[in-house]
């Protein structure tokens, strides 16, 4: 069949994959054909990651990104790649008064230290072959709008937008290419620590065009394109995905 | 832990309101200026001053600051 978006003959590592969008980008991906490597620190739900997908399913890894050596483990258990998803990531949300360099640290060191190293050292050792595409799940906050008491996170992935494309110029000469997915608030367990209440975000919610929250299958189609062949021209860009939540 | 000292560090987050204006029977929630980031700022102080993790559902139980004071409390 005609599908210039399939993954067939991939093999892709997912960060992040025990848990909302990463698990529904393994998820997807495995089915459009990818053979899919998930990681993450939860065992238990990693498992139910991999129950779901489908395919060739290689082993999962267990790995805490704010660890260094964990990251220097993971990628040596890495064999060849022609895909790699850092979607990883935590949220932390404080005033800005009260926003210290211990709180941006603890954030910064698995939304961008960690995905940054874990790709230098795929890209350095060769594992990511020609013609790879690597994918940054950033948001639209810190890169199109923040949202009060989001100045940790809006660092995180401004950051991570900026070094997606200087990567992206660094790498071309290796056939690789870098691209960022933004997402608008997306239904999972990020806000789960409780200082934004249900009735918060079901008010928020009515903010979006669309009248409401994505799903975490909408970020993973975006990243699926952003791996196949289809999007082999595109390199450095960002693909919003916010329910028109930028447009107002 | 002191219901006065708790009054004075809360009326401290807020910038229009007089400062008077702040008792324990306050009902902050109806302060024109409440706001979302307030919210999240009482977290925050209650974090700092008192190693208390609130979640954003104390504050929407709690009516006047004693309340919240005594939520405080309960979790310390
Ligand atoms: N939800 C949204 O509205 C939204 C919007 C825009 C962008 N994003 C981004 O999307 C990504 C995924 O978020 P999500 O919404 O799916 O959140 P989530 O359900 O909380 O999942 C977070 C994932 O990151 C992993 N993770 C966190 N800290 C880690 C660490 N130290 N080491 C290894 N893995 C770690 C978690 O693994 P364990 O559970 O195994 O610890 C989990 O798989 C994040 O980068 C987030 O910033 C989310």
């Amino acid at each position: 069949m005609y599908n210039p978006f399939s993954l067939e003959n991939k093999t892709i590592l997912v960060t992040g994959a025990s848990s909302g969008i990463g698990r529904a980008i393994a998820i997807e991906s495995s089915k459009m054909g990818a053979s899919v490597i998930i990681t993450g620190r939860n065992e238990e739900r990693l498992k139910e990651t991999h129950a779901q997908m489908e395919g060739n399913k290689p082993d999962y890894i267990v790995a805490d990104l704010s660890n260094s050596d964990d990251v220097q483990n993971l990628s040596e258990n890495i064999t060849s790649l022609n895909g790699l998803v850092n979607c990883a990531g935590l949220t932390k949300v404080l005033p800005f008064p009260f926003a210290e360099r211990k709180d941006f640290e603890e954030v910064m060191e698995v939304n961008f230290f960690a995905p940054t190293e874990l790709s230098r050292l795929l890209v350095k050792s060769k594992k990511l072959q020609k013609g790879a595409s690597i994918v940054f799940i950033s948001s639209v906050s810190g890169v199109y709008c923040s949202a009060v008491a989001g100045s940790i996170y809006s660092s995180s992935k401004g950051a991570i937008n900026g070094l997606a494309k200087a990567m992206a110029l660094d790498l071309a000469p290796k056939g690789i290419r870098v691209n960022c997915v933004n997402p608008g608030m997306i239904d999972t367990h990020i806000f789960s620590e409780g200082k934004i209440t249900q009735e918060q975000l079901k008010e928020d919610m009515k903010r979006y065009p669309l009248k409401r929250y994505g799903k975490p299958e909408e970020v993973a189609y975006a990243v699926i394109y952003l791996l196949s062949d289809a999007a082999e021209w595109i390199t450095g860009s960002n693909l919003l995905i916010d329910g028109g939540y930028t447009l107002l | 832990m002191e219901l006065q000292e708790f009054i004075t560090n809360f009326a401290n987050q807020f910038e229009e309101t007089d400062s008077s204006v702040f008792t324990k029977d306050t009902v902050f929630k109806n302060l024109d200026e409440w706001s979302s980031l307030l919210a999240l700022s009482i977290i925050a102080m209650v974090d700092e001053q008192y190693g208390v993790a609130l979640k954003g559902d104390d504050i929407r139980s709690a009516n006047t600051i004693e309340d919240l004071f005594g939520i405080v409390k309960s979790k310390k």
